[in-house]
C-alpha cells in the first residue's frame, strides 16, 4: 500500500495540518512581498551605478565598474579569458589580432601570458564598485535642500491649517444642535466625489486676479477651510468622548471656544495625530496644485514638481534619477515607520482615504 | 443625540428656544470654516465654471473674453474627436487598473487577515510602506524597473523563462500601446496600502461566529470566502469602487511625469485629465477647459448614480440600523 493511501485514511492531526497551512500561506505572502518590493531594491542598486554602466552590454546587474589593473605604471583593462579550461580575470597588455599577451593581476611577477584568440570577443571583467557619491551628486544637482525646505514648509503649514479647521468643524458637528445638520453633513461628505477639475478654472482665475498665482497662497489658504474626510474622522472620534467634562465646564460658565481648546482638543489627540499624518503625506505627495500655481517659479517648487523637472532634464542619467527618487522617498518612509502604529489605526478609524 | 446641559431645569419655552438659538449660533460658528470653504472653493467655483464654459476666454487677455453660448459644448461633444477619444482611453485604462488594483488589495487583505499568516503586523507594514512614497518618485522608480533593456522585470522574465524579452524586440512596457496600461497599473499597485487597510477593517467586522458555524457545517475555505466573506464586505468594495472610478477619471500623474502629456506611445496615454490640463494650462483655453471639466463632472455624477443604482443588486447591508 502506498503512503498516499495511508495518509488518506488517517488524516494528519489538526495541529500539524494548521502548522503546514501556516507555513505555506506565510511563504506565499513572503514571495508576493519580495516581488512587490523588488523595484525598491532596483532603485537602490541602480542609484549606485556609474553613468556608463547602463549602456554597456555585458554589464552586470549590480553596481560595478570595469576592472583595471595597474602594471608597471600603466593601467590595463581586465578581461575574462578562457585559459586552461578555466576562465581567468587577466589584464590585457599587448593587443594582437590573433594572439594577445596578458598579465595575471594576482601573480604579476610571473610575467606575460600569451593567449591565442581574438581579444575583441572577450568580455570585460567587472568589479563591485558602488557610487555612493551619486546621492551627493543628485542632492546638489536637483538642489534638494531648497525643494525639501519648500515641501516641509508646505506640508507643515497646510497640515496645521487642515487639522485646526477640521477639528473646529468636527466639534460643531459632534456637539451642537444645528438646523439641517444632517443635510449639511451629507453635503460635506459628498464633496469627496467632486472631481477637482470642475472647480479649478474659476479658482485659478480668482487667484490670478488677486496676484497669488506664482506664490504659495493658492495652495495654503484652502487648507484652512477644512476638508470632508478630515472632519469625518475627527467628528467620529469626538462623538466617542463622554460629554461629562464639557458639560461640567459649561456649568462653570466656560465658553464653547474654551471648551474646545482645553477639553476637546486634548482628548482628541489620537484622531488629530492620524489626520495630521494623512495630511502630511498628502501634502508631501501633492503635485497638480503646485504644478499649475507655481509654473515658471522653480525656486518655489516642492519636491514632487522639482523631481519631475529633474527627470526631464537628466533623463540620460538613470542613476541620478533613481538616487533622487530614493531621497524623495526617504523622509515619508522615516515618518511612516516612526508613526506606523498611529497611522495604520488611523486609516482603520476613518475607513476613508483622500 | 443628547442636549447640551440646560442651566434652567424649568420648562419655559421661551428660555429653551433662546438657548437652542444660541447653541445653533455657536454650532454654525464652528462650522463656518467648512461653510466658507464649501461656498468659496466648491459651490461658487462650480457654478462659475459653468459660466466660464459659455465664453471664449484666455486669462492672458481677459478683456477679449467673448460670450459664445454653447459653442464650447458643441465643439467638445461633436467636433473635437479628442474629447471622446481621451475619455475612451480613460475608461479603457480604468477597466484594467481598477479590477487589478482592487483585486490585489482584497487578496492581500484576505491573506493578512487569515489566522495562518505568521508576522501579520510586519507584513501589513511592509505592504503599506510604498504607499507613503510620493507618486512621482514611485513612477520614476518603476520607469527604471520596466525599462526594456536594463529593467529588472524583463531581466527576471528572461532568466526564468529563457525567452528573450529584453531589447527593442521584447516587452517594451512603456512604449508598446498594448502594454502601457498594464505598466501604469503596476505603478498603481504600490499605492495599494489604503485600500488594503480599509478592506482589512471590513474583514475584521465580519462576525467570527459565522465562520465557526459554517466550519461546523463542513463548508470549505472557498465556500466560506464566497458565501460569507465577500457578501459581507460588499459595502467596503462598493465604497472603494466609487472612489476608484472618480479617481480614475482624474488620472494624470504618471503620463504627465513620463511623457509630459504627449500621450506616448501613439497618444494612448493622453487621458481625459491630461487633455483637460493641456487645453486649460498649456493653451490657456480656459473657457473650453471649463467645458471639459463640467463634462467630467457630469460623467462622474452619472457613473456614481449608476453605481448606486446597481448597489441594491449586489451590496449587502446587514440592517438599516445606522443612520
Amino acid at each position: 500500500m502506498s503512503e498516499k493511501m495511508k495518509r488518506q485514511r488517517k488524516p494528519l492531526p489538526r495541529r500539524i495540518r494548521n502548522r503546514i497551512t501556516a507555513m505555506l500561506v506565510t511563504s506565499l505572502t513572503l514571495v508576493i512581498l519580495v516581488i512587490f518590493l523588488i523595484p525598491m531594491v532596483y532603485g537602490l542598486v541602480n542609484a549606485l551605478k556609474t553613468d556608463g554602466q547602463f549602456s554597456k552590454t555585458g554589464a552586470p546587474w549590480w553596481p560595478a565598474t570595469e576592472e583595471q589593473f595597474e602594471y608597471q605604471g600603466k593601467s590595463y583593462d581586465v578581461y575574462k579569458v578562457p585559459i586552461d579550461g578555466d576562465i581567468k580575470d587577466l589584464a590585457l597588455v599587448i593587443k594582437g589580432r590573433a594572439q594577445s599577451q596578458f598579465i595575471d593581476p594576482e601573480k604579476p611577477e610571473e610575467g606575460l601570458i600569451v593567449w591565442e584568440g581574438a581579444w575583441r570577443q572577450l568580455d570585460r571583467s567587472w568589479e563591485f564598485d558602488p557610487q555612493w557619491n551619486n546621492f551627493a551628486k543628485a542632492w546638489k544637482t536637483i538642489n534638494f535642500p531648497r525643494l525639501l525646505g519648500n515641501t516641509v514648509k508646505y506640508a507643515g503649514i497646510t497640515t496645521f491649517g487642515a487639522v485646526l479647521s477640521a477639528s473646529l468643524v468636527a466639534y460643531g458637528f459632534a456637539r451642537f444642535r444645528i438646523p439641517h445638520k444632517k443635510v449639511l453633513f451629507i453635503l460635506m461628505l459628498s464633496t469627496v466625489i467632486l472631481p477637482g477639475a470642475v472647480t479649478l478654472i474659476p479658482t485659478y482665475f480668482v487667484f490670478l486676479k488677486l496676484g497669488w498665482v506664482g506664490t504659495w497662497l493658492p495652495l495654503i489658504i484652502p487648507a484652512f477651510f477644512s476638508w470632508g474626510t478630515n472632519v469625518f474622522l475627527i467628528r467620529q472620534f469626538i462623538m466617542s468622548i463622554p460629554r461629562d467634562l464639557d458639560e461640567a465646564a459649561m456649568m462653570d460658565g466656560a465658553s464653547p471656544i474654551r471648551i474646545f481648546f482645553s477639553i476637546i482638543i486634548p482628548q482628541s489627540i489620537p484622531a488629530l495625530t492620524a489626520v495630521s499624518l494623512f495630511h502630511f503625506f498628502w501634502a508631501w505627495n501633492d503635485f497638480f496644485g503646485p504644478l499649475i500655481y507655481l509654473a515658471g517659479n522653480p525656486e518655489k517648487y516642492p519636491i514632487t514638481v522639482g523631481l519631475t523637472a529633474f527627470n526631464r532634464l537628466y533623463s540620460q542619467s538613470a542613476n541620478l534619477i533613481q538616487a533622487s527618487a530614493l531621497i524623495t522617498a526617504v523622509i515619508p518612509l522615516i515618518v511612516f515607520f516612526l508613526a506606523q502604529r498611529v497611522f495604520m489605526q488611523g486609516v482603520v478609524i476613518t475607513g476613508v482615504e483622500k | 443625540m443628547t442636549d447640551i446641559a440646560l442651566p434652567l431645569p424649568g420648562k419655559q419655552k421661551k428660555a429653551r428656544s433662546k438657548l437652542l438659538k444660541t447653541e445653533a449660533r455657536w454650532g454654525l460658528l464652528f462650522l463656518s470654516p467648512w461653510i466658507i470653504g464649501f461656498l468659496a472653493f466648491h459651490i461658487l467655483p462650480m457654478l462659475a465654471s459653468f459660466g466660464f464654459s459659455l465664453f471664449d476666454f484666455n486669462p492672458a487677455v481677459p478683456d477679449e473674453a467673448t460670450l459664445i453660448g454653447f459653442q464650447n459644448w458643441q465643439r467638445a461633444l461633436t467636433v473635437d474627436k479628442e474629447v471622446l477619444l481621451s475619455f475612451t482611453r480613460t475608461i479603457h485604462f480604468a477597466a484594467i487598473s481598477l479590477p487589478i488594483g482592487l483585486g490585489f488589495a482584497l487578496l492581500l487583505s484576505i491573506i493578512l487577515n487569515s489566522k495562518s499568516v505568521i508576522g501579520k503586523t510586519l507584513f501589513r507594514t511592509l505592504f503599506y510602506m510604498p504607499s507613503v512614497i510620493p507618486v512621482v518618485a514611485t513612477v520614476l522608480i518603476w520607469n527604471g524597473v520596466l525599462n526594456e533593456h536594463t529593467g529588472w522585470i524583463n531581466l527576471i522574465i528572461e532568466n526564468l523563462t529563457g525567452i528573450q524579452v529584453t531589447g527593442t524586440q521584447g516587452l517594451r512596457w512603456l512604449a508598446d500601446p498594448r502594454l502601457v496600461y498594464y505598466a501604469y497599473t503596476m505603478f498603481g499597485l504600490w499605492g495599494v496600502g489604503n485600500a488594503m487597510i480599509i478592506f482589512l477593517a471590513g474583514l475584521q467586522g465580519v462576525p467570527t461566529e459565522m465562520y465557526e458555524a459554517a466550519e461546523i457545517d463542513g463548508a470549505s475555505w472557498l465556500q466560506r470566502l464566497f458565501k460569507i466573506t465577500f457578501p459581507l464586505i460588499t459595502p467596503v468594495i462598493f465604497y472603494q469602487l466609487v472612489l476608484g472610478v472618480i479617481g480614475s477619471l482624474q488620472y494624470f500623474l504618471a503620463p504627465f511625469v513620463l511623457n509630459q502629456g504627449t500621450g506616448f506611445p501613439q497618444g494612448i496615454t493622453r487621458f481625459y485629465m491630461v487633455y483637460f490640463y493641456k487645453q486649460s494650462f498649456t493653451f490657456f483655453n480656459m473657457g473650453y477647459g471649463a467645458t471639459l471639466a463640467w463634462l467630467m463632472f457630469i460623467v462622474a455624477l452619472i457613473l456614481t448614480i449608476v453605481l448606486f443604482g446597481t448597489a441594491k443588486y449586489w451590496v449587502y447591508y446587514a440592517a438599516e440600523e445606522k443612520s
